[in-house]
């Protein structure tokens, strides 16, 4: 059972790496779209330190929703979506492969790209700590909630629209949550109930979303 | 082995099939017929379990395939119209994914399995590189690393060259010997004698029974 999850993470790697725009593209809309607030903006250190956490964060779900179409899209156009609900391993489990796969790709570079984009906004270190937690938490629930959207759109021509309207609204309080943990942090005060509360959501999404995936995956492709 | 019980298929309002029955044992090839649109894929996907009949049931080994999925896809082979070949995997990847995700013959030999269908020499070569029906004989290679008893088969002739058709009858009556079961669909002329297959020709119901 194991094999196969490393297997579909696996695949979807290999196919993202011979494929390299796809990848690029996420990451590099993230990484534009945060640079370029300071040059708009000047460089006032005090004005930029105070909107960062939110242009990185606001920066982060429209690049995770620039990502979503190609989740399910691909495998649903060239049929091994069908194939891999006729596995014998349970769906919500080759699900949840998928969509770790799907965080490395887009969730860990935007992690790893985190603290030069900090220096950009000149945030300062216990900010930066609470930035980087709170977006180690936030990009997997946004990968799994956006899972589903993208579960009930998958058979639809032109479902991009109807994804970020049905994704929108969930991804909203993982946003308030971090921006108001990283302020908090900006202040030296303590910020450990808002990682308490992204936490338990994070928990809620893992054990929850995989079987929300998999049954809105089954009425798509029907 | 499977068993179809007053099986109804409603698509789009209109009525496909009625009120289908009919077995399949081991050993037994089931060839389906009938004009474009008939609803033959449509009945395929139900016997998969990958959508849902209007009204009645399926039934492998006496259970509903929807009750014990896990169990049912452990013995079920689909070979849709998509072939569900990944592009940017080569050809040898693309064989290991379905061995890994699949059941299959412990001791199956995926370079044997890609000699069986003609395809040594292109391991290492991408998917996308390759023609239509080279790519349709990826996913035939499943064919020889299986241990799933029941096929279910969507045009798998579909962009084959001749040869590559007669090694794949051969294949399939094997198969049967070995007790297995298939339900298949194809325009083409199968050179299995006659005996051999069972034929369910699904036809429009009447006029005043086609909407609901």
């Amino acid at each position: 059972m194991f094999d196969a999850f490393v297997q579909v993470v696996r695949q979807d790697l290999l196919a993202a790496f011979r494929h390299q725009s796809a990848i690029l593209n996420p990451i590099w809309f993230f990484v534009i779209v945060v640079t370029l607030f300071p040059l708009g903006l000047g460089s006032d250190p005090t004005l930029l330190s105070r909107i960062a956490p939110g242009i990185i964060w606001v920066a982060a779900l429209l690049a995770a929703l620039l990502s979503f179409e190609r989740l399910f899209k691909d495998d649903f156009i060239d049929g091994s979506l069908e194939q891999m609900m006729l596995s014998p391993y349970p769906l919500a489990w080759l699900v949840s492969a998928k969509i770790f796969g799907h965080w490395v790709l887009t969730g860990l570079p935007i992690l790893l790209v985190s603290p030069l984009l900090a220096v950009f906004l000149s945030l300062k270190m216990d900010a930066f700590c609470a930035l980087f937690l709170t977006l180690l938490i936030g990009t997997p629930i946004l990968s799994l909630l956006g899972a589903i959207g993208v579960a009930l759109t998958v058979g639809l021509r032109k479902g991009g629209i109807l994804l970020s309207l049905i994704m929108l609204p969930f991804s909203i309080p993982i946003l308030i949550f971090s921006t108001m943990a990283i302020e908090a942090a900006s202040f030296g005060q303590s910020y450990l109930g808002f990682i308490a509360l992204l936490l338990a959501m994070l928990v809620g999404a893992i054990t929850l979303a995989p079987f929300a995936i998999a049954a809105a995956l089954r009425v798509s492709v029907s | 082995m499977l068993e179809c019980r007053n099986l109804t298929c409603v698509r789009e309002q209109r009525v496909l099939f009625k009120q289908l029955n009919f077995m399949l044992s081991a050993g037994e090839i089931l060839h389906l017929e009938g004009p474009n649109g008939a609803g033959k894929t449509s009945l395929l996907r139900l016997l998969t379990g990958l959508s849902s009949a209007y009204s009645g049931d399926i039934y492998w080994q006496q259970e509903n395939i929807i009750k014990q999925r896990e169990s049912y896809y452990k013995a079920l082979l689909y070979l849709g119209h998509k072939s569900g070949i990944k592009p940017e995997l080569t050809v040898l990847e693309n064989l290991q994914s379905f061995q890994r995700l699949y059941s299959t013959q412990a001791d199956a030999d995926l370079f044997e399995a890609l000699l069986m269908v003609g395809l040594v020499g292109y391991e290492y070569v991408p998917a996308a590189q390759l023609s239509a029906g080279q790519q349709r004989r990826i996913a035939l290679a499943r064919m020889y690393i299986t241990d799933c008893k029941l096929w279910i088969l969507d045009e798998p002739f579909t962009s084959l060259d001749k040869h590559a058709v007669q090694v794949l009858e051969k294949r399939l009556i094997k198969h049967a010997e070995q007790g297995g079961a298939i339900v298949l669909t194809t325009h083409h002329e199968l050179s299995i004698p006659e005996s051999a297959y069972k034929k369910l020709r699904l036809s429009a119901p009447a006029e005043e029974e086609q909407y609901v």
